[in-house]
This record gives C-alpha cells, sequence and structure tokens, in this order.
C-alpha cells in the first residue's frame, strides 16, 4: 500500500498482492492439471497433490483475494469463516463416511 | 440510501472523531462495513449450499448406472481455460478495486468491463459444455453422477451468472453516478462474492475434473 487512507480506504489492496495472488495461483493450478494429464506419478500420489495444492491455492485466494489475515479488523470475518469451515468438514467428511458404510453393510448383505 | 450525500472527504474527516451525536452521518459510516460483514454472512451460507452438493457429489460420483464415467466425458485442457479465464477475472476484478480506493472512476469501468468479459467467457464455455454432453446424450438423467455433475457445476455457473448481472448493474451505476460511499460498499460485496466463486471453482476443478479422470 503506497498511500496511507483511513480503514476503509483499502485494507490490503494493492497491485503487488493480486499480483502474487495470482501468481501463486497459476502456479498451484498448472502443476495439478499436468500430474493428470501426463501421469508418471502414482495414483495416490497424484491424488495428494491435487487435493493438497487445491488446499494451499484456497489460502492463497482468501488471503490474496479476499485480504484475511490476522489484522484486528479482519477478525469477524476470520474467525465465522474458521467456524463455518469446521461445520463443512463435519458435512461433507460426516456424508461420505456414512454413505460409504451403508454401501459397504448393504453389499455384504447382497453378498449373503 | 439512495440519498448518500457524504464525499470520501466528509468520510474520513467523521471517521476521526466519532462521538455519537445522533447525526445520520455516524450511522451512515458504520452502515458500511457492516452490510459488507453482513454480505460475508450471506457468502459463508451459500458455502453450505455448495458444501451439500459436494457431499452430494462425493457420495453419488462412481453410480454411473452402467454410463459414461467422468474419464469418458472430461476434457482437462477445455476445463484449464475455463479455469484460466475465472482466474484472470479474479485479478482484473482486484484492479478494478484499486482504482475504486483512488476514487479513479475510468480505471473502475475498463477493469469492470474486462471482468465480465473474462466471466462470460467462462459462463459460455459451461454452457457450451453442457449443451455438448446433453446432445450427445450424456444428460442429467442419465445417472445419478450425471445428475450431482449438473447439478454441482450448474450451481456454480448459475451463482457467475448472477455475478454478471450485478456487475453489469454496478457498470452501470459506477459510469451514472460515480464512486460514493454506496457505490464503495456495493463493489466491496461484490468483491466478495467474485473471489468467492473463484474459490469454490478451485474445489470443483479439483473434485470433479481432476479427480474425475484420475
Amino acid at each position: 500500500m503506497s498511500d496511507h487512507h483511513d480503514h476503509d480506504s483499502g485494507h490490503g489492496v494493492s497491485y503487488k498482492g493480486y499480483a502474487i495472488g495470482f501468481v501463486l495461483s497459476v502456479i498451484l493450478t498448472v502443476i495439478p492439471f499436468a500430474v493428470v494429464m501426463h501421469p508418471t506419478l502414482s495414483h495416490t500420489t497424484i491424488i495428494a497433490v491435487i487435493f493438497g495444492f487445491a488446499a494451499v491455492q484456497v489460502l492463497v485466494h482468501l488471503h490474496y483475494f479476499l485480504h484475511m489475515d490476522t489484522s484486528p479488523e479482519q477478525r469477524d470475518m476470520v474467525t465465522s469463516f474458521i467456524f463455518s469451515a469446521l461445520l463443512i468438514v463435519f458435512i461433507i467428511g460426516g456424508s461420505i463416511w456414512i454413505m460409504n458404510n451403508l454401501n459397504h453393510n448393504t453389499m455384504i448383505m447382497m453378498g449373503n | 440510501m439512495t440519498n448518500e450525500v457524504l464525499t470520501p472527504n466528509a468520510h474520513d474527516v467523521a471517521h476521526g472523531h466519532h462521538d455519537d451525536h445522533h447525526d445520520d452521518h455516524a450511522h451512515h459510516h458504520d452502515a458500511g462495513p457492516m452490510k459488507v460483514y453482513g454480505f460475508w454472512i450471506y457468502i459463508l451460507s451459500d458455502l453450505f449450499l455448495f458444501a451439500s452438493i459436494f457431499a452430494t457429489f462425493a457420495v453419488l460420483h462412481d453410480s454411473y448406472a452402467g454410463g459414461v464415467t467422468g474419464k469418458d466425458i472430461f476434457e482437462l485442457p477445455y476445463v484449464a481455460v475455463e479455469t484460466a479465464a475465472l482466474l484472470l477475472s479474479s485479478i482484473t476484478y482486484g484492479f478494478a478495486m484499486i482504482g475504486m480506493y483512488k476514487g479513479n472512476k475510468s480505471q473502475v469501468l475498463t477493469w469492470l468491463v474486462i471482468t465480465w468479459l473474462f466471466g462470460f467467457s467462462f459462463i459460455a464455455m459451461e454452457v457450451n459444455e453442457f449443451h455438448h454432453l446433453i446432445t450427445e446424450g450424456h444428460g442429467p438423467d442419465k445417472s445419478a453422477f450425471l445428475s450431482a455433475f449438473f447439478t454441482l457445476v450448474g450451481t456454480h455457473g448459475l451463482h457467475v451468472t448472477f455475478g454478471l448481472i450485478w456487475m453489469a448493474t454496478m457498470i452501470f451505476q459506477v459510469s451514472s453516478r460515480g464512486i460514493d460511499a454506496t457505490i464503495r460498499t456495493r463493489l466491496q460485496c461484490l468483491s466478495l462474492f467474485w473471489h468467492f466463486l473463484d474459490v469454490v471453482w478451485i474445489c470443483v476443478f479439483t473434485i470433479v475434473y481432476l479427480n474425475g479422470v484420475l
């Protein structure tokens, strides 16, 4: 930030910030596409790479584009987001867990 | 809030001494950030909508009903171009925001139009993909996998479409009334919405497309 205004005048907003976020996003997108389109790694490694890079890219977007950080004026936004993210992990993780169990048990019964 | 009369200068001054002396002004000053925060709460609720659809897709992603799989129908180079369009639209929206904070109307308008064009390219490509799949006989009625696919990607596309309508409205408003406090608040909310949709797209291309062709 070159000029200093009050807090409403673009907290954390700068060309440099957007450029860093953009370059990081490009890298974090190209690599997962490349490892899937030209598979040389093992299946498990590819899965780990694409999900790991996606998680990092989400954080990059949250910081450089949505301007989330640890400053006091961002606290409400960040805490509400973390709480939501926690619940979403429960929703998605729980759904997959329950439905896989259901599928698994149903298949055993069909086997008998 | 159509009778907004504050100039950016009056805005700065009023922030300095914040004695709550009854006037409308104090309310106005707090209204902007509160509206943006309120809009953020809406976005988080929207995130739960997407989470539910992602969970549905995760459960149904291999229920092909004897039909096509992700490997058969997804074209990664095409998806990469869509991803590039959306990512470019994120950084160009950022440039519009920088223009807004500088009070530079023409910079805001230029970058909003460029952002709109990238967003529109993304939607055009997605509609084309859907059209292609349906005419090939791989519509949402063929299998649970395809239902979940069309619901998830379509819901994201619908959000982007509404973002484009909103953005077109903002282009019109900025050009007709310039950048005042109300416009700034609206552009900040749209910024959150637009970047949020790019975050959702990261999850879409990873979970649906990349994981889908493995």
